[in-house]
């Protein structure tokens, strides 16, 4: 008699256990989006920069100079060479329009997708972006050299203590999927 | 009441197979729990194997042995090999020795389940060392599998995640028997806060288990399936992020740590006492300690990962978080030494390896402390400082710990004393190995040698021919380990069902060798 019921109190547990098991696999998996979410609301990882591409104007602000630097990166695989844009002196809300130039290398049509990030990270909400080769996947026919154009602005509430803002790209083989598209 | 007795006197028949089949379909915790413990003892010595050519390869600056490539395989499958097959199953083999007994319980929970546990494990580890032969090679990355690299490497990472899957279920499986059996089956009177601490450590051993082995088994089915099925989890392209995998290693990964570690902090509990002749010291601030620790543990994990470009604030809610476990541990700490404190202490081979692992884990702690420190980690991240480190906590700690436990229950299992004078010996060349192996490596981390390399600038080579020479001796010392653990087995001074004059708790009310079947009716506990 004892014996059954002990018998099953295990079930029970294990059952129990059992649940908790598949729903910390899950958690796992929301870890996911709720990454996402994090990142943006600290703004690193390049997730959180401003989009607007409606191209309304903002009070320039002559007072202040923010230096803007360009860096890129060309990924494993993309056989493409990719020069950064010059450095640029901007005042805050003012829109400024730079080019990164990429060329294919290679013989044969190639699609990269680039990838931003923002130094430093305080910065990155207060970066508006209005056009940006980044938002789609670019593609290169063979021995092509494009210039990748980048319409950005800074907004008037960018943090004093920010005189410097490093923005970079990295260039990454695009998957060539049915759609012909992995943009997200 | 009779009759059920007679009846299960008939299935102890039944399940009591010879030969092979006494293992194959063991259902019995004691023949379970000896399975598991020869089987991390195998592990131990591959995995040592591993070890001890890196070793050679570091003995003298430039390329001698190995390629490059296989030694970041050594690496790698010498850290999972060790982890996952010596360190987690010496434990889950105590346990399951010991757990029953310890509470007055006939058997483990589920032990059909328990039996599937253990043959899970030979095949990981099979599929796991087989991949070494495989086109590519073993995972060659590190053992935390930071994609991109591991989404890049061939088909031996595969073989590895399925590895890891087994011994994941494994883990799991053993972890649920485990709470079962100690929420549910527990002798009359055996109260909670009455357990001796092998018990609750165990407990809530298990409980860090449940939790974090399934976000493990999330994040290298998302590498398997970033490898072969088109998702982006942790492509960069795709809009996924290669950091997100270090996140989510390290939320199992931190909470992996205490799970080496706990269990030998219970068995120390066990084993100071026993030595002393006096109660521990502080029970409920103990169950309470390891309940912080294993809390603590969830939300630390970025510690490791210091130099990937968080904000600030994380770096400051990590660090310090990170230095708060500092608090229950040095709780622990303090209560084995006042447990210790004006005891009528004796020091037998048990009771030096437990004065050993508090020891050498007090140093495992603070270096531990120094990694803590953002500002400071950004200069020791990925140097031999932090391979000292986690080899004090893990060797100093959790090897050291599960030595203790094997000659501190080795007369029970057996029946017989295993030979004094040969465990000291024993003890002595381990832990004189042991920080000759691993000392000089916190001052070759200091000065910059990094971690995972089969190369070294030439100013590093002193420490390093030191290093090998200290893995030798410790290599080595482990046949003699066999030899006591075989020549107990087979014969030996008899021992007394109490074993230790000092010992108390309900396993040494049994005989010694204990019957394959005990506490078929419970003992009362007052």
């Amino acid at each position: 008699m004892e014996n059954t019921g002990i018998a099953s109190s295990n079930r029970k547990t294990s059952r129990w256990l059992l649940l908790f098991v598949v729903g910390m696999f899950g958690f796992g998996y929301a870890l996911i989006p709720l990454y996402d979410v994090f990142c943006e609301i600290v703004g690193v990882n390049g997730k959180g920069i401003q989009i607007d591409t409606s191209n309304q104007s903002l009070a320039i602000n002559r007072d202040r100079t923010i230096a803007v630097e360009f860096t890129g990166s060309i990924m494993g695989g993309l056989p493409w060479d990719f020069s950064p844009a010059k450095k640029v002196f901007v005042h805050p809300g003012e829109t400024v329009r730079v080019a990164y130039l990429a060329t294919n290398l290679a013989s044969t049509d190639v699609t990269g997708k680039a990838v931003p990030s923002i130094s430093p990270t305080k910065a990155t909400r207060y970066f508006i972006k209005a056009e940006c080769f980044c938002f789609n996947n670019q593609t290169l026919a063979a021995d092509e050299q494009k210039e990748m154009p980048l319409v950005f602005k800074v907004d008037n509430d960018i943090p004093e203590s920010v005189k410097t803002i490093t923005l970079s790209y990295a260039f990454f083989r695009a998957e060539e999927t049915e759609a012909g598209d992995t943009s997200s | 009441m009779t009759a059920t007795t007679a009846d299960h006197h008939d299935d102890h028949h039944d399940h009591h197979p010879s030969g092979i089949g006494r293992w194959l379909f063991s259902t019995n915790h004691k023949d379970i729990g000896t399975m598991y413990l020869w089987f991390s003892f195998c592990m131990f010595i591959i995995g040592g194997l591993m070890a001890l050519i890196v070793r050679a390869e570091l003995f003298m600056p430039g390329l001698q042995l190995v390629t490059p490539h296989f030694f970041n395989q050594m690496t790698t499958n010498h850290a999972l090999i060790m982890i996952f097959g010596a360190a987690m199953p010496v434990f889950v083999g105590l346990a399951n020795w010991q757990i029953p007994m310890m509470i007055g319980a006939p058997d483990m929970a589920l032990p059909r389940l328990n039996n599937w546990s253990f043959w899970l494990l030979p095949p990981a580890f099979t599929l796991l060392i087989g991949s070494l032969f495989s086109p590519g090679g073993a995972p060659a990355g590190g053992w935390t599998m930071y994609p991109p690299l591991s989404i890049q490497t061939g088909m031996g990472m595969d073989m590895a995640i399925l590895a890891m899957h087994m011994m994941g279920i494994s883990s799991i499986m053993g972890s649920i028997n485990i709470i079962a059996t100690i929420l549910n089956m527990r002798a009359p009177g055996m109260h909670l806060m009455k357990m001796p601490m092998f018990v609750w450590t165990w407990l809530i051993t298990a409980f860090l288990l449940v939790t974090s082995i399934p976000v493990l088994a999330g994040a290298i089915t998302m590498l398997l399936t970033d490898r072969h099925f088109g998702t982006q989890f942790f492509d960069a392209a795709g809009g996924g992020d290669p950091v997100m995998f270090q996140h989510i290693f390290w939320f199992f990964g931190h909470p992996e740590v205490y799970i080496l570690i706990l269990p030998a902090f219970g068995v120390i509990s066990q084993v100071i006492p026993t030595f002393s002749r006096k109660p521990l010291f502080g029970y409920s601030s103990m169950v309470f300690a390891v309940a912080a620790i294993a809390f603590l543990s969830f939300i630390v994990w970025a510690h490791h990962m210091y130099t990937v470009g968080m904000p600030l604030a994380g770096e400051l809610f990590f660090m310090y978080s990170t230095m708060l476990i500092s608090i229950p541990t040095g709780v622990k700490i303090f209560n084995w030494v006042a447990t210790m404190w004006r005891g009528s202490m004796t020091f037998e081979t048990p009771m030096l390896y437990a004065i050993g692992t508090v020891f050498l884990f007090s140093i495992g702690g603070f270096s531990g402390l120094m990694l803590a420190i953002t500002p400071s980690d950004f200069q020791y991240h990925d140097t031999y400082f932090v391979v000292a480190h986690f080899h004090y906590v893990i060797f100093g700690g959790t090897i050291t710990g599960a030595f203790c436990a094997v000659y501190y229950w080795l007369p029970k299992w057996t029946g017989h004393m295993y030979d004094e004078k040969l465990g000291k010996i024993h003890f002595w060349l381990t832990v004189i190995g042991m920080n000759i192996t691993f000392f000089p490596q916190h001052f070759l981390g200091l000065a910059g040698m990094p971690r995972r390399i089969p190369d070294y600038s030439l100013q590093f080579t002193e420490f390093n021919m030191m290093s090998t020479g200290g893995a030798l001796l410790l290599g080595l010392s482990q046949i003699l380990f066999l030899y006591i653990v075989m020549k107990a087995i087979k014969g030996g001074e008899k021992a007394t069902d109490q074993v230790w004059d000092g010992a108390e708790g309900l396993e040494w009310t049994l005989p010694s060798p204990p019957p394959a079947h005990t506490f078929t009716t419970p003992p009362l506990v007052k």
